[in-house]
């Protein structure tokens, strides 16, 4: 059993690693921050970060703006020093090296079209600066004006193209040189919503079919979520929680990032016991017991809140048969449909009374259509909330 | 109410335009007098004008004023997109803003100090090393360039600094040294600019009057200087029509840039439905 239990485990190992290196005591990151600080002047943009970032990885900067996402991408391209700390691309440390020499490029927010110059001499500019051959030069800008379904333009100059397209421009001029990083700011940032949807797939597919390592800073969570492999939750110049979209989303380790991303309900409460598997938390507020999975380090008395994503919550109108943890008793407060799913806001009952209580949010997905108007579940009904207790997280910040 | 407004304005503008223009035209009326004395109207003719190109000294005065003036723009231009660039571009170095602030003093400076100044920068550069031995075309088009080259880098420093430096960074990250960037994307950029600033330092340079007679020489009249030292005597039929001359040229010239610009105009806006079609 045990020798099957051991065999087992090592090719999971293997063959998971690939995918995600960071689990990987072994392997070398190949992007490494070190205590990387940037002040501008008396103001910190970025605060000693130290970040790992491995080869083929899409690995997103989110955070709200100001947050210094930028000032670091910045100082990856090159065009910031840091004031303390190293940066190291690729085993080298980049603290002296130009912008014109890093292995990495990058596309600007605004994208930064040479305006004088036409779609084809754009992407053929970094080319031409390396010495490549003329002949292998426009072989490449084609294959590359091709992947990106620009053919018909290449002799148009960028004012005579449309947003999503001045978009792919930029992104062939960066790709074309094939960077061992490309480093994009926002890059979906100026498209319409569709556009936007479609553009997140094929930049999934290009670093795919490529494995560039992509670093993408947005401000935008569904981007990130969709996008990465990994995400930096970034604010005030520090990096909040590293992890895989779904780490993040399920395991937030701060109130902040559960709130940033998704969003979630919170329950003020003590903890009345700690097992090794489960664990019981005494809420004033909903006069309620909570039953969490197994958390680690929670002594007796310790004050924590219980977050609980919205869709994770299960909601009836019939009274559960037994009475026990997690359950909540309220009154349909609002409604807002969103045709898919529609968004409950359940205002619970405090101390016995429905005035006044704490706002919950539940989804719920509209698997069956509202008749005349009216939902299965109706403004002002009563009704009674529950989850798993592996649904829920103890968040102590 | 409207209505009343708008007869007022058109008022006030029609008496601004008369302000503006029944003096020049009364020149280009008063050019073709056949009249010795000037207000005097004695029927059409252009005796003037005949006599006008028969003039050597006006010919010699308006070759000297087109050399400066195209000499003085091409270096003013040069000089001043080197200060613009440095001003914007190079980053914060020692006593920036001192020198930012001092490269528009000549804007504001009263040209007769100007002039007073560098006659006097002549002279005694003449006493120390003996250059230059006469005053004449080169210490006017010098006078010229310091002066213009101010317009010039205050022109190329505000497109600088609304012109996005991503561009640059864009090249550089593409592999572009810093050098090379300069030539490849932002002296291009610039190109509009500097045309302007040549422009403005062409035409500074050749309406200047007051710098120009603080430093020219014996024989070394500039139009602006003939003009006024013959006028000076009286008016005279003969300046009428070369007054009108240049009238004539500057009209044109504006022509011909209004033309240009409508038609960038128009192909940008051909442009923009072609990107949204
Ligand atoms: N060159 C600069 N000089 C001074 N402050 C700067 C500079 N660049 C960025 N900052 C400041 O650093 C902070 C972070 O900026 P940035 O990295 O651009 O944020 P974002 O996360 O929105 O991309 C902002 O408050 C900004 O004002
Ligand atoms: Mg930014």
């Amino acid at each position: 059993m045990t020798i099957f239990g051991f065999g087992w485990e090592i090719m999971t190992n293997e063959t998971n690693y690939q995918d995600r290196q960071w689990l990987d005591p072994d392997a070398e990151p190949f992007i490494q921050l070190r205590g990387v600080t940037k002040q501008f002047g008396s103001f910190t943009a970025v605060k000693g970060v130290d970040l790992d970032i491995y080869k083929g990885e899409l690995f997103s900067l989110l955070g709200g703006s100001g947050c210094g996402k930028t000032t670091l991408l910045r100082m990856l391209a090159g065009f910031e020093t840091p004031t303390s700390g190293t940066i190291y691309i690729d085993g080298m440390a980049m603290n002296d090296v130009p912008p014109y020499e890093r292995p990495v490029n990058m596309m600007f927010q605004s994208y930064a079209l040479f305006p004088h110059m036409t779609v084809e001499s754009n992407v053929a500019y970094g080319l031409k600066r390396d010495g490549v051959k003329k002949s292998e030069i426009a072989e490449r800008v084609d294959a590359m004006l091709s992947m990106v379904e620009l053919s018909d333009f290449a002799k148009r100059k960028p004012h005579q193209l449309s947003g999503g397209q001045r978009q792919r421009v930029a992104l062939a001029r960066a790709l074309v040189k094939r960077p061992k990083v490309l480093l994009l700011d926002e890059p979906l940032v100026a498209l319409d919503k569709r556009l936007r949807e479609q553009t997140q797939f094929e930049l999934m597919n290009i670093q795919d079919k490529l494995g560039v390592t992509f670093i993408v800073v947005t401000h935008d969570q569904e981007e990130a979520m969709t996008l990465s492999t990994r995400i930096a939750v970034m604010d005030q110049g520090q990096f909040m929680q590293i992890g895989t979209p779904t780490e993040i989303y399920e395991y937030p380790e701060t109130k902040l990032i559960a709130n940033f991303i998704g969003s979630v309900n919170m329950f003020e409460g003590r903890v009345v016991s700690n097992d090794d598997d489960h664990m019981l938390v005494d809420s004033v507020e909903t006069a309620c017991r909570f039953e969490l999975g197994a958390v680690a380090k929670a002594e007796k008395g310790a004050k924590l809140w219980v977050a609980v994503r919205p869709e994770k919550i299960s909601m009836s109108t019939t009274a559960p048969q037994s009475v026990g943890t997690n359950q909540i008793k309220g009154t349909v407060h609002d409604i807002g449909y969103l045709g898919n799913m529609s968004i409950y806001r359940i205002q619970l009952d405090q101390n016995g009374s429905s005035e006044g209580g704490s706002l919950v949010e539940v989804t719920v997905p509209n698997q069956v259509r509202p008749k005349d108007g009216k939902h299965a579940i109706d403004w002002d009904d009563e009704v009674y909330l529950s989850w798993h207790p592996e649904s829920s997280v103890a968040l102590f910040r | 109410m409207k209505k009343q407004r708008s007869t007022f304005l058109f008022s006030v503008l029609c008496f601004g335009m008369a302000f503006l223009y029944i003096p020049m035209v009364m020149l280009v009326i008063y050019s073709f007098n056949y009249s010795k004395i000037v207000p005097v109207w004695g029927g059409f003719s252009t005796r003037w004008y005949a006599k006008l190109f028969e003039s050597e000294e006006v010919w010699n005065a308006l070759t000297l004023s087109l050399q400066i003036a195209v000499i003085n723009a091409t270096f003013a231009t040069l000089l001043g997109t080197m200060a613009g660039l440095a001003l914007v571009r190079f980053g914060r170095f020692r006593g920036r803003t001192i020198f930012s602030g001092m490269i528009s003093a000549p804007l504001v400076m009263p040209e007769v100090i100007t002039g007073l100044s560098l006659l006097m920068f002549f002279i005694a550069l003449q006493q120390l090393v003996g250059w230059p031995e006469k005053r004449g075309m080169t210490t006017i088009t010098i006078a010229h360039i310091t002066f213009s080259l101010a317009y010039v880098a205050v022109i190329i420093q505000s497109r600088l600094s609304g012109m996005s430096q991503s561009l640059e960074e864009a090249a550089q990250d593409l592999g572009a040294k810093p050098f090379r960037v300069m030539f490849d994307i932002t002296l291009p950029l610039l190109t509009p600019g500097m045309m302007a600033g040549w422009l403005l330092a062409f035409t500074l340079s050749l309406d200047d009057l007051v710098i120009a007679s603080f430093v020219k020489g014996p024989g070394s009249d500039t139009l602006p200087i003939l003009i006024y030292s013959r006028v000076r005597l009286g008016l005279r039929p003969d300046i009428n029509a070369l007054a009108t001359i240049i009238i004539a040229t500057v009209a044109v010239g504006v022509l011909i840039a209004g033309w240009i610009m409508i038609r960038q105009y128009k192909k940008q806006k051909a442009d923009q439905q072609m990107a949204a079609s």
